[in-house]
């Protein structure tokens, strides 16, 4: 709970992929919608969620990386996916049925006041700057201010 | 229990979860304490959520009913 009172909701997003980034946008709109303070860590696979549509990287590596290294609207279902013909059904089957895209989604976070964090390692490691990210990042931070907000949370989930 | 009638209407007919309830609790804000927001919607989910929804922020759920397909909600803002 936070020091206002209000309840607290922290939720790790390491994955990447369409399936895992959608439930955790999902779960962070309904929980900041029944008013909880709500902050999304984004660490490794998770930052193509909040990464903006440009090719990232400075060395030989990081490059390579950067070419396979997507953003909200090409991340993929985590099963399948067949090379992309998952994600186009997906997105169909989706959009048919009614439900937000995740850019949809994530626009909701953010007009919900989610706190939309990224971590430092791994767009050290993957070579990702500050401004290969949307501008809507709340902070790019560590652990130990992941774990600090974790800490009073009433929700904490990892996906 | 005699009618109300709402001083805003969601209309949120199409919409899936979490679509509902995230538009609900913005549109919430829209209204003064004590006044009555009506939400249409057509996700059979959205029974238990409203429900859930409002239990969760304190606003007062007077009305739920379905016809026709439709869930109808009218929640007086208390909170």
């Amino acid at each position: 709970m936070a020091e206002n009172g209000t309840k607290k909701a922290s939720l790790v997003v390491l994955s990447g992929d369409l399936d895992k980034v959608m439930a955790a946008f999902i779960i962070a709109t309904t929980a900041a919608a029944m008013g909880m303070e709500t902050s999304m860590f984004f660490t490794f696979w998770g930052l193509q969620a909040i990464k903006k549509r440009v090719r990232t990287g400075r060395g030989l590596f990081g490059r390579m990386l950067g070419f396979m290294f997507g953003h909200i609207d090409s991340v993929g279902p985590s099963r399948l996916n067949f090379g992309g013909l998952g994600r186009w059904m997906f997105k169909r089957m989706m959009k048919g049925k009614g439900v937000a895209s995740l850019r949809e989604m994530r626009q909701m976070a953010i007009d919900l006041d989610v706190k939309l964090l990224a971590c430092q390692m791994s767009m050290d490691v993957m070579e990702i700057a500050r401004e290969d990210l949307i501008d809507e990042v709340t902070d790019v931070v560590g652990a130990a201010t992941y774990i600090l907000g974790a800490q009073q949370a009433d929700i904490t989930l990892f996906i | 229990m005699s009618e109300i009638t709402p001083d805003k209407t969601l209309d949120a007919r199409g919409m899936q979860c979490p679509m509902p309830v995230v538009r609900t609790s913005q549109e919430i804000k829209s209204i003064s304490s004590g006044q009555v927001l009506e939400v249409l919607a057509t996700d059979p989910g959205s029974m238990a959520d409203i429900t859930a929804w409002c239990k969760s922020t304190g606003n007062e759920l007077l009305k739920m009913e379905r016809s026709d397909g439709i869930f109808t909600f009218h929640i007086r803002r208390t909170a």
